[in-house]
């Protein structure tokens, strides 16, 4: 009691505030801003499509922009090199064979695909693509690997909606562990 | 003397197959007794070292040596300690890499800054610090943003804890062994003293919302690296490190602040952190969901697989670091566990018939790399060696069959089997499958 009683006295002297109990030991130092203030930071797509943004896009705008920006690292159809394979794969999950993991193949959820381009590609100049195309570019990679057909539209509603073909593979270890 | 134990029976009496010693070997002599183990050595009818040459003065003690500098580098005839192999340029100098820590180099449980592993995605950003900022939002009360002067102003925790890739090791994976060295096997993990903040304080400052169960931090490099951590660990022994091994956090490994979840995969403890958001189911990144989940038996898919199992490997000798001549040797490596510490490691110089318990050297931390040795008495004869690490929670790392038999060759990630160096009659040492 005798050091908690000093260290009180010594804050009051110093002249802090300390406005929060829950905080009680913390400088609190934390500046406080609103969600629409943070809004240019806030990349987050939920699984369910939270976050994602206004905007749409077509497969056919979506090969336009894959054209010009992503082909140079996916191959014109999405199975070139260096970058990894986004198209193909289906069916080498089993078995011993070697795994090719696409997003056709592989990845569980639409909405990871919107996020990660928006967020990193391309890759000499990310995030510098509207949003809509970035639904563009996900339709179309989700169109190569025959996931929506072409004439589908990607946008807010309908990118959440596309249930992808490996999706019902994954399962949650945590907070266990695998052995 | 107080010493309980006949040094001689120590050193003559095999504990395992092959030449291995009792641990205490080295650990309870002073220096009169090494000398009576350097002569047992010759005893023992092991060929003597050659008669040294006469004594000179070198050069640099009757010049003037170097001046000061303001931050001082390894010796040039240490060049060869670097991070590495580095992968190839793929993208004329931009995109995802990795160097890793020459561990067959180091000794003791620290890596120096320098040689501390790395995984980026999209290159290491050149952050002024005067323009970054923390900012933490979501299912809080309030949201709130921090520079890093004011980070800088609140009470720092310390503590000692590797990181290690969960993609460390997947060449163990592979039918063949591959031919590489305990740096290009196994040196995405490295072990630093790290200082910074507590994140459930900078949390409960913000005020956590009871409905929050996980939150993603995500990074300011080019890639805007996110992963999903749950709220339990971010409230237990989380960290948002400022300092590394007493100095700012390298621009490498997270410059000026990078995301500390001890024991946990390398990839979630985000670099560059300059966001956290709280929410009530996991964000689903591509870090979580294409990568760093581990693909099992019959196509299923292990995702949020977190803490890096028990691991150890032999670092001397490992390939590279060969045998010179028959004799007296201290076998040691490191051994590191992402569930607390490490109790034991047991060593092995005939391919697993017999083990031994090491030494750990003090101290022994949890979530820290810890270096273990045993004197092995080599005959000259071939010995494949190996070391299995035992953690506090009483899990022993598995063989290889073992680990491969549970969960198949194709996971790519959180490999932690036994790594097997071969010792050949002429003294090199490789990997290899026993």
């Amino acid at each position: 009691m005798f050091t908690r009683n000093i260290a009180a006295i010594s804050v009051a002297a110093l002249g802090f505030t300390v406005g929060l109990a829950s905080a009680a030991e913390s400088p609190g130092l934390g500046q406080p801003i609103t969600e629409k203030e943070a809004a240019a930071w806030d990349l987050s797509i939920g699984p369910d499509g939270v976050g994602l943004p206004a905007g749409r896009g077509t497969v056919k705008r979506g090969e336009e922009v894959y054209l010009e920006k992503c082909q140079g690292c996916h191959g014109e159809t999405g199975v070139g090199t260096p970058s990894d394979k986004l198209v193909g794969g289906q069916g080498t999950l089993m078995g011993d064979q070697a795994p090719v993991k696409t997003v056709g193949s592989f990845w569980p959820y639409a909405t990871t695909l919107f996020d990660y381009i928006r967020r990193a590609m391309p890759l000499a100049e990310p995030q510098t693509m509207s949003d809509s195309d970035v639904y563009a570019v996900s339709a179309y990679v989700l169109n190569l690997n025959g996931i929506i057909g072409p004439r589908a539209v990607m946008d807010a509603k309908s990118l959440p909606k596309v249930k992808m073909p490996n999706r019902d593979n994954f399962y949650i270890v945590y907070p266990g562990q695998i052995k | 003397m107080s010493n309980d134990l006949n040094t001689k029976d120590l050193d003559t009496e095999q504990v395992a197959g092959n030449g291995l010693l009792d641990r205490r070997l080295f650990l309870r002599q002073g220096g009169g007794l090494i000398g009576a183990v350097g002569m047992a050595a010759g005893l023992a009818g092991y060929s003597r070292p050659v008669h040294a040459e006469t004594l000179v003065v070198p050069d640099w003690t009757k010049t003037p040596g170097a001046w000061l500098q303001g931050y001082t580098q390894p010796s040039k005839f240490e060049g060869k300690v670097v991070r590495g192999p580095l992968p190839n340029n793929l993208y004329n100098g931009i995109g995802p890499g990795n160097a890793r820590t020459p561990l067959q180099y180091l000794d003791g449980m620290i890596t120096p800054n320098g040689l501390h592993y790395e995984r980026s995605h999209n290159g290491i950003p050149d952050i002024d610090p005067a323009g970054h900022q923390l900012l933490i939002h979501g299912l809080v009360k309030r949201p709130l943003t921090f520079t890093v002067e004011a980070l800088s102003r609140y009470p720092m925790t310390s503590r000692i804890s590797f990181v290690e890739c969960a993609g460390n090791s997947g060449g163990m994976y592979a039918a063949t062994p591959a031919d590489g060295t305990a740096q290009s096997l196994h040196g995405l993990v490295s072990c630093a003293e790290w200082t910074g903040v507590s994140l459930a304080m900078l949390l409960e400052e913000a005020g956590v919302d009871p409905t929050a169960k996980w939150l993603v931090a995500e990074g300011a490099d080019a890639a805007a690296m996110s992963r999903s951590v749950p709220i339990g660990k971010a409230l237990d022994d989380a960290m948002v490190a400022l300092y590394q091994n007493g100095e700012r956090v390298r621009p490498s490994n997270g410059y000026p602040m990078r995301l500390l979840l001890p024991g946990y995969q390398g990839n979630m403890n985000v670099k560059w952190l300059r966001r956290i958001k709280l929410l009530r189911e996991p964000a689903m990144t591509k870090d979580e969901t294409s990568k760093y989940s581990l693909l099992v038996k019959d196509g299923k898919v292990a995702q949020f697989n977190f803490p890096m199992d028990a691991k150890s490997v032999i670092t001397k000798p490992s390939p590279g670091i060969n045998m010179t001549a028959p004799g007296l040797y201290e076998i040691s490596g490191i051994a590191w566990s992402g569930h607390g510490k490490v109790a034991k490691v047991e060593v092995t110089a005939d391919g697993g018939k017999s083990w031994a318990p090491a030494a750990l050297s003090d101290p022994v931390l949890s979530k820290a790399i810890t270096r273990f040795r045993i004197p092995w008495r080599w005959s000259g004869a071939p010995a494949i060696l190996q070391s299995r690490a035992i953690d506090e929670t009483g899990y022993v790392q598995p063989t290889r069959e073992a680990q491969i038999a549970a969960r198949g060759s194709r996971a790519a990630y959180h490999c932690n089997l036994i790594t097997s160096w071969g010792v050949a009659a002429n003294g090199e040492v490789k990997h290899v499958y026993a």
